[in-house]
């Protein structure tokens, strides 16, 4: 069985992109056909002009592998001018490089004594050797604490500005919502849907949750008023088309002081992502 | 390309120094010599040879088993190792050659195993000198047996990388690693002997059994060292063959059994898909 089918798509310099799906939806699989580490069975690919895995490729593209490991035996500097040096660095930048990820403190440890969150800072810290102008980061957040990541968006946000193009994959829907461009959403190898996230919204129609409050004693009424609404005591609970939501509302308004609060609930991004990559029958 | 090899070099280098690869080496090597030094200092009467090619003889006999073994478990890891601590994906989408990858960790073990060579015959030297004051006659010996010995150990080291690359496991490669060794030090010697008990004398001693002594690397560096030493006489097992096959063919397959062994290595390798 092919591990991807049907999948095109391209990045522009500067574009954020993340890639969604489920385990072994091929998220890994793409990441090394681009990055030339494994062969396309069928297909091809052009990565900053060359092909994958190609010299040129290479010295372009900086890569974040999923659970990213080094030698336990050396130091985070030492790690780190290693990489510089086969980039044709200066082995000089190592220290600033760390200080970048917030991790000068500990170069002189060995990697060995490093938390994983620790471990996953020295693997950004060398996707910002030179200036690569593609990164592949493969859940690049995984392991960071809140703070870590929020700085971790800040880093590539301004890489992004810079002119190099991210593709990342993550499972954190919420992260990925607001600090990607374009979301690109993978299942069972299949390239289900891609489009920015407003877009996807609108695409995917999900419905539209509407909560009520009534006031007191004036639920009966209100459920009379709004028959395919399900009444829980006090509250109401009801869902719509989107298109659908503002005649709801008006006909809400129209209800007058016997509503005591209302709330709107759009589809989350979970629930869009759901939707697609469940979409073929899973 | 030699600035992405050396910085491979350099940092497997400062690896195989926290791994105390060095130290281990160098003293097995420094008390396996001084033990074959004390035992062949005692007196060699009439035969008019200084006590250096006397021990250079024994150091020979020693690191063929040594040499080879300490290369293959140095390098058993190497790809394997990678594979399983899952930093071989990392690094191969670098712009570096698996062919630089591995040129850089063959210059650096290569050191590791020049330092216990030259630890360990330096030490059995200085005690042939302290007994014998005719032992510089030995040096040119001793010089021989150093420079062949890297080779050895290049050659195995190949050998290391590529049964690494094959396994692609480092329990694996340890297992094909003694393999190897067995094979090719230990049990090629029996069965060769064996043979030419059972051919007695006939066309498979005279004709191919001096090529298969050549195939083999290990052979081939014993044959060399003994053959062109004159403590010829002071050696048992192939001693006697060596003096048929002219040096220039032991010496050919000493220097080339390394670049082959480190081209099987890169093919190999690239046949690793991380």
């Amino acid at each position: 069985m092919d591990a991807l089918t049907d999948v095109s798509f391209d990045i522009a310099p500067g574009e954020r992109v993340a890639l969604l799906g489920h385990n072994g939806a091929g998220k890994s699989t793409m990441m090394k056909i681009i990055l030339g580490l494994i062969p396309a069975t069928s297909g091809h690919a052009i990565v900053c002009g060359g092909a994958p895995g190609s010299d040129a490729a290479r010295g372009q593209v900086a890569y974040l592998p999923e659970n990213v490991a080094f030698h336990p035996a050396l130091t985070g500097l030492e790690q780190l001018r290693h990489y510089l040096r086969l980039r044709g660095g200066d082995a000089g930048m190592a220290a600033a490089l760390l200080d970048r990820v917030g991790l000068g403190h500990a170069g002189n440890r060995r990697i060995g004594t490093y938390s994983k969150g620790m471990r996953q800072r020295v693997g950004l810290a060398q996707t910002l050797i030179g200036k690569p102008r593609l990164l592949v980061l493969d859940e690049p957040t995984s392991g960071l604490d809140p703070v870590s990541r929020r700085d971790f968006y800040e880093l590539l946000d301004g890489l992004a500005a810079g002119g190099t193009s991210i593709l990342l994959s993550s499972h954190a829907l919420t992260e990925v919502e607001a600090r990607t461009d374009r979301i690109l959403i993978l299942s069972k190898g299949r390239m289900v849907a891609t489009g920015s996230l407003p877009a996807l919204r609108r695409a995917a129609d999900l419905p539209v949750a509407v909560h009520l409050t009534a006031v007191n004693g004036f639920a009966p009424d209100i459920a009379a008023a709004l028959p395919q609404a399900i009444r829980v005591g006090a509250d109401l609970r009801l869902t719509c088309r989107a298109d659908e939501k503002l005649p709801l509302l008006a006909r809400i308004a129209g209800l007058g002081g016997k509503v005591a609060d209302i709330e709107i609930v759009p589809p989350s991004l979970e629930d869009i992502y759901s939707h697609y990559s469940k979409r073929d029958g899973q | 390309m030699i600035r992405r090899i050396l910085a491979t070099a350099d940092t497997e280098f400062r690896i195989a120094l926290r791994n105390r690869w060095v130290a281990i080496a160098a003293l097995l090597m420094v008390v396996f010599s001084l033990v074959l030094a004390a035992a062949g200092s005692a007196p060699t009467g009439a035969t008019g040879v200084d006590s250096l090619s006397v021990i250079v003889a024994s150091l020979t006999s020693l690191s063929v088993y040594l040499v080879p073994l300490v290369a293959l478990l140095m390098s058993f890891d190497a790809v394997a190792g990678e594979v399983e601590r899952g930093t071989l994906p990392l690094l191969l989408t670098y712009p570096v050659s698996r062919g630089e990858i591995l040129a850089g960790k063959l210059i650096a073990h290569l050191a590791v195993l020049g330092i216990a060579v030259v630890a360990g015959y330096g030490a059995a030297a200085v005690a042939a000198f302290a007994i014998d004051p005719d032992a510089a006659s030995g040096l040119s010996a001793l010089w021989r047996l150093t420079w062949t010995s890297v080779l050895l150990g290049a050659t195995f080291l190949g050998a290391g990388y590529a049964l690494s690359s094959l396994s692609r496991r480092p329990s694996g490669a340890a297992g094909l690693a003694v393999g190897l060794w067995l094979g090719l030090v230990v049990l090629y010697d029996l069965g060769l002997l064996a043979a030419v008990v059972a051919d007695n004398g006939g066309t498979f001693t005279t004709l191919v059994f001096p090529k298969l002594l050549l195939a083999n690397p290990a052979d081939a560096f014993r044959l060399f060292n003994l053959a062109s030493s004159q403590a010829t006489a002071a050696a048992a097992g192939v001693g006697g063959a060596a003096a048929t096959i002219p040096v220039w063919q032991s010496a050919l397959s000493v220097t080339l059994w390394p670049l082959a062994a480190l081209a099987l290595s890169i093919t190999a390798f690239r046949k690793v898909t991380p």
